[in-house]
């Protein structure tokens, strides 16, 4: 403020030159440049936030709009009676599947007409929208016979189509006549879901079933590589959590200073680095190549991933063992305590919501790679079943979630992709679960000292 | 089986040795425990281990080293004739092992008799159809020196094992009555199992050696193996990558430059949105944004790093290259032909680095000493001046570093580039092109059906070789210049 208080006499002649402005308040060009640059330079970096926080919303918005179709299916569902009369002269036709799809398509006519609606149709339309009715319900009588004169409901899995109209991934302007559908049958599916008669259900089989074949994606499931994915992140923790508490207690607490010491620290930052496909390779040419176990299996899948999750592990391990104040380890030392017991009795138990909390974080990564599984094999129609016991779950060929949403992506028809966003979802809730699981430990547990 | 329940043996035997070793300690104090040295406990423990480790370390090495005696035995076996035109003794003995394999399960399941895959002749018996009739796997005719070699491969496997079994059992009781016998009061049990276990965590922290060995065994190996068939230069200077799967890779033309290129390509157009992107929003948490804001904005932007690869492959696929070809295929600029471009898989790459390179640099940021800014701030500078002017010099190693960082992240990434950069291996410079990367094709050259002696699978190992070799030079570099850019202003 000393310039306002200068007397005018003592200031320079201002005719000399041209004059800027003399007032504070009127802002120069150069601070107004300044000014508008720093302006901009700050709008820059909300830019970058916002456009970073819009990717986030957009792969949330994707994920969860493609992927919630896959858990719902649509059904066609009929009631009729077939008494032992008709079935009898059903059985004694030449085209046995042929005389009950007449029943059924003659059932559907009847359930249209109660609920006041007429469309004509034909038995080649129901063979698109519902696929062969015939053997279905022959095979059903055929083993109840008891049904046979009360009336019995019939659950049909609506086509793929049929599926995707009812579920917005196929409209009238997008279908195109084929024998898999045709544009007038999709009045047949209008009138029928007015008529209660095609529904939409959630989809059970999506969670707990096994992958289908390439020709049915409506029977396609996640829950056999789910299975794949515990066991092998069984393997993960049971070997991965032991090594890797072990070698983190030797580099912290034991390891003399020297250059093997440093060599082992610089090996596991740079295995920290190594891309996840040469871990595949490594599994392809050690375990199976080299070692012989079973390709496609659970147990070589949990050993790549152990291997990728070691360095992980160990880097947060040793945080939270370093975070441990000496003045412990030096209280059990005084009280006569071994090196051994002092860690283990005292420093361990101390850093193990830390290193429970890494190891959750480690596994979490571990679930969500797929890199290392397509080399080892868990990739294609691999996930048929579920194993028969334990140990087999760990022997026989089996997907993991990732590999098994890679297989799905990798399939020509369409309808494989709304299972993939659907398996993305079902993989992005464990590792949710899995992730909150690890804040909370942090949140209850870790203590500052 | 019996490999789980010999483990089981193993270390019931160790816990039998655990309680007579604590029961005899005890006794040879008189029941008193204050006259023993150590805690009644270590001297069970003692025992314990002696039983378990000698005894697993036999078997972990006898399970490796059997199959190589194993190998050079039957390899012996099968005559120079046998071995046909355009096969390897690797293949045969592949044959071998599947015919073993398959003997044993159709044994197993009660097919065949034990007397009869013992003894049974491949040019009388008709052993392929009977060994397909049982379900396995058996992929040509069973010749007679194949059979031999599989009959007495079944066997030594079997006699090996058993001799296995006994030798780790043996093992096994020694050991415990080893430490048994020198149970005594005097003994200082703490300090011998003190050793042991420090013996333990060492190898512990061995393994990680162990596994980079391993990948570089493994490596090497198989790309030594592959340049015996395919020679290095045509390899590392070759302009097309046409494997053909057919003549047993006789015709392929397996160049690795369009691949670099490509992967080259994918990497800087995901480091262009990645980068500034990334950079300006360090910037802005670090210095302008307010702790609450930050509080949020961190940990959101933090969760694209924790999405798995194959979500954003998934994203490439089915969501940005349809937008991408909208925008550029034959309805719009027309220059693009498939939604699987350069574009589209660096596009999606780029967002998933953003996370990786904004936090790294966040922390390279608060790094820089408090003082600085506030001697610029007290020369009049704005605060976007002195982040241009002091503070991003400052701080520029560690940017390069984690520039350098991320770039070894995106030449790495795998399931992007598989499901969005497309198959076709080219040299061009549109990136609305579908190219291909190394990553990729060691997925195709491995998932596919050709077998592993083949050039056009063993290419898979020279690619993952040099993939190897220019991420870990990038990391090495990258943790250098960060480590010699910290020292400044501690």
């Amino acid at each position: 403020m000393t310039d306002t208080t200068l007397s005018p006499e003592i200031r320079p002649a201002p005719a000399a030159e041209p004059v800027k402005s003399k007032s504070l308040y009127a802002l120069d060009d150069l601070t107004r440049k300044r000014n508008a640059s720093e302006k901009r330079f700050k709008f820059y970096g909300i830019g970058a936030v916002l456009i970073g926080l819009f990717f986030l919303v957009v792969l949330a918005t994707t994920i969860i709009s493609e992927g919630i179709p896959a858990f719902t299916r649509t059904i066609v569902e009929v009631e009729f009676t077939l008494t032992q009369e008709q079935y009898d002269a059903a059985e004694k036709e030449l085209f046995k599947t042929k005389a009950y799809e007449q029943f059924f398509i003659g059932a559907l006519q009847g359930q249209l007409e109660e609920s006041g609606m007429s469309v004509p149709f034909d038995a080649a339309a129901i063979e698109r929208i519902v696929g062969k009715t015939g053997g279905t319900i022959r095979e059903f009588f055929k083993a109840n016979p008891g049904a046979l004169g009360s009336p019995a409901a019939f659950e049909l899995a609506a086509s793929s189509r049929v599926d995707g109209y009812t579920n917005g991934r196929v409209t009238r302007e997008t279908l195109t006549d084929s024998r898999f559908l045709e544009k007038s049958d999709l009045d047949i599916v209008d009138s029928l879901v007015e008529a209660g008669i095609i529904k939409t259900v959630f989809n059970w089989n999506f969670i707990t079933g096994a992958d289908s074949g390439v020709d049915n994606p409506g029977g396609a499931g996640i829950g056999a590589s789910v299975v794949g994915s515990f066991f092998m992140m069984l393997v993960v923790l049971f070997l991965s959590l032991p090594i890797g508490v072990a070698a983190s207690i030797y580099l912290e607490e034991f390891a003399p200073q020297n250059r093997f010491t440093d060599l082992i620290e610089v090996n596991i930052s740079n295995l920290a680095a190594v891309p996840s496909i040469v871990f595949g390779i490594l599994g392809l040419a050690v375990f199976i190549q080299f070692m012989h176990l079973p390709q496609s299996a659970p147990l070589v899948g949990g050993l790549v991933l152990t291997l990728m999750t070691l360095p992980t592990i160990i880097i947060s391990t040793r945080a939270s063992l370093k975070a441990v104040p000496p003045s412990i380890r030096d209280a059990a030392l005084g009280v006569g305590a071994s090196k051994m017991q002092s860690i283990f009795h005292h420093v361990l138990p101390l850093a193990m919501p830390g290193i429970l909390t890494g190891t959750i974080i480690g596994l979490a990564q571990a679930l969500g790679e797929t890199a290392p599984l397509l080399l080892i094999g868990m990739v294609g129609f691999v996930a048929r079943g579920y194993p028969d016991g334990f140990i087999t779950g760990f022997t026989e060929p089996n997907s993991a979630m990732p590999a098994q949403i890679y297989t799905w992506a990798a399939r020509a028809d369409y309808a494989f992709y709304e299972k993939a966003w659907g398996g993305i979802i079902v993989l992005l809730v464990f590792l949710l679960t899995m992730n909150i699981l690890a804040v909370i430990l942090r949140r209850r547990f870790e203590r500052r000292w | 089986m019996s490999l789980f329940w010999l483990v089981v043996i193993v270390l019931a035997i160790a816990f039998v040795g655990y309680v007579a070793g604590r029961a005899r300690a005890l006794a040879s104090a008189g029941g008193d425990m204050r006259d023993l040295h150590s805690l009644p406990s270590y001297y069970g423990a003692n025992v314990a281990m002696k039983a378990a480790v000698p005894a697993f370390l036999i078997l972990v090495l006898w399970l490796l080293v059997q199959p190589f005696v194993i190998h050079s035995n039957i390899s012996g076996m099968i005559p120079e004739g046998s071995v046909g035109e355009g096969s390897s003794l690797g293949l045969v003995m592949a044959e071998v092992r599947r015919a073993a394999e398959g003997l044993d399960n159709a044994v197993a399941t009660g097919q065949m008799t034990d007397d009869f895959a013992r003894n049974a002749r491949a040019d009388f018996n008709d052993i392929t159809t009977r060994l397909k009739e049982a379900g396995q796997i058996v992929t040509s005719q069973i010749t007679q020196p194949i059979m031999r070699a599989a009959q007495s491969y079944r066997i030594m496997v079997s006699t090996g094992n058993l001799y296995m079994t006994i030798v780790v059992l043996l093992a096994a009781i020694a050991g415990g009555l080893w430490g048994i016998r020198e149970t005594n009061a005097e003994f200082r049990a703490r300090n011998t199992v003190e050793r042991g276990i420090r013996v333990i965590l060492f190898s512990a922290a061995l393994i990680a050696v162990l596994t980079t060995l391993g990948i570089v065994l493994s490596l090497v190996f198989n790309t030594v193996e592959f340049f015996r068939l395919y020679p290095a230069m045509d390899f590392f200077f070759g302009l097309t990558w046409s494997p053909s799967f057919s003549g047993r890779g006789g015709s392929s033309e397996l160049g690795i430059l369009p691949l670099l290129w490509g992967t080259f390509y994918i990497s800087f157009v995901a480091l262009a949105v990645a980068v500034p992107i990334g950079l300006f929003a360090a910037v802005y948490l670090s210095e302008y944004a307010g702790p609450k804001v930050r509080a949020v904005a961190k940990p959101l932007l933090e969760i694209l790093a924790g999405i798995p690869t194959i979500v954003y492959g998934l994203f490439a696929l089915l969501t940005v290259g349809p937008l991408l070809l909208s925008a550029f295929g034959d309805n719009g600029l027309g220059i693009m032909k498939a939604g699987t471009a350069v574009m589209t898989a660096g596009l999606v790459m780029g967002v998933m680095l953003i996370p990786f390179v904004s936090s790294l640099s966040d922390d390279i940021i608060n790094a820089v000493p408090q003082a600085m800014r506030d001697g610029s701030y007290g020369l009049g500078a704005t605060k976007s001046e002195t982040v241009k002017l002091v503070i991003l010099p400052a701080a520029l190693p560690g940017i390069v570093g984690a520039i350098l960082l991320a770039a070894s992240r995106a030449i790495g990434e795998t399931m992007i580039v598989v499901l969005g950069a497309g198959a076709a291996a080219r040299l061009s410079l549109n990136p609305f092109e579908a190219m291909t990367t190394v990553t990729a094709k060691i997925v195709s050259q491995l998932t596919g059906d050709a077998d592993f002696a083949s050039p056009v699978a063993l290419v898979a190992f020279a690619l993952g070789m040099t993939l190897f070799v220019v991420t870990l030079g990038l990391n090495i570099v990258a943790l250098y210049i960060v480590r010699k850019y910290r020292e400044q202003y501690d």
